[in-house]
């Protein structure tokens, strides 16, 4: 499985949730390639799931075809817990 | 690397508005070698173009930009803000603590960046940085993450 964390840039708050990604993904006992990068790369990029802010998501679209999951705080573990629980099964 | 040296940390400062905000955390980093002028632009074009993603949790912003746009090294700086300003996220305004980065691209910048982390992401640390009243408690906060 491959998720991206997406920022602006692609390499500041992007990072931050990659890290806050791949700790949940580990309590949750899930394998997956973790990468951050900025929204059009993301566009560009084949992936499963596309993290990201609200703003961004917008911003991203919905052509992607990876399962869009949005994160209000970047280190509350239990919202990106929660959040990514509803697109892993 | 610079994180959070007394240099470049500001409390119980007043801001216009976002931008502004944004344009003091940048102004650090410039006048502690951080980054080139036209990285405070940067950063504010950043924001005009991208919207508030950088604000990634309650009351918190990390405004940056691209290394290439005149990030010298990587920093942080932080400016507390004693009023609440609205950036434009939905969840998570007002924001008043605020994190300027020089995002320089080199290793440096990934430990930087595990660092607020670190920092932002122990429980409890956000009120304590928003009550902080000098120095000396974010020196303790930087100490405890070490």
């Amino acid at each position: 499985m491959k998720i991206l964390t997406v920022c602006g840039v692609g390499q500041g708050t992007s990072l931050i949730l990659k890290m806050t990604v791949e700790d949940v993904l580990t309590k949750m006992g899930v394998q997956a390639d973790v990468e951050n990068t900025d929204v059009s790369t993301a566009r560009a990029m084949n992936s499963d799931i596309i993290v990201l802010s609200q703003d961004l998501a917008n911003t991203l679209g919905e052509e992607t075809g990876a399962e869009v999951v949005v994160v209000n705080n970047y280190f509350d573990e239990d919202e990106v817990e929660a959040a990514l629980s509803k697109v892993i099964k | 690397m610079s994180f959070l040296d007394e240099t470049l940390v500001r409390l119980n400062v007043q801001a216009e508005n976002a931008e502004d905000a944004i344009r003091q955390s940048g102004r650090l980093l410039v006048e502690e070698g951080y980054a080139e002028e036209g990285y405070i632009q940067a950063m504010v074009d950043s924001y005009r173009e991208n919207g508030a993603y950088f604000v990634i949790a309650p009351s918190v912003a990390i405004p940056h930009a691209r290394p290439e746009t005149g990030a010298l090294e990587s920093a942080i700086s932080f400016v507390q803000l004693t009023e609440g300003v609205a950036f434009g996220h939905e969840a998570n305004d007002p924001v008043r603590l605020v994190f300027g980065l020089s995002a320089a691209s080199s290793e440096e910048h990934v430990k930087v960046i595990q660092k607020i982390a670190k920092l932002l992401g122990k429980k409890g640390n956000i009120d304590k940085l928003l009550e902080a009243d000098s120095y000396d408690v974010i020196h303790q906060l930087k100490e405890e993450i070490k």
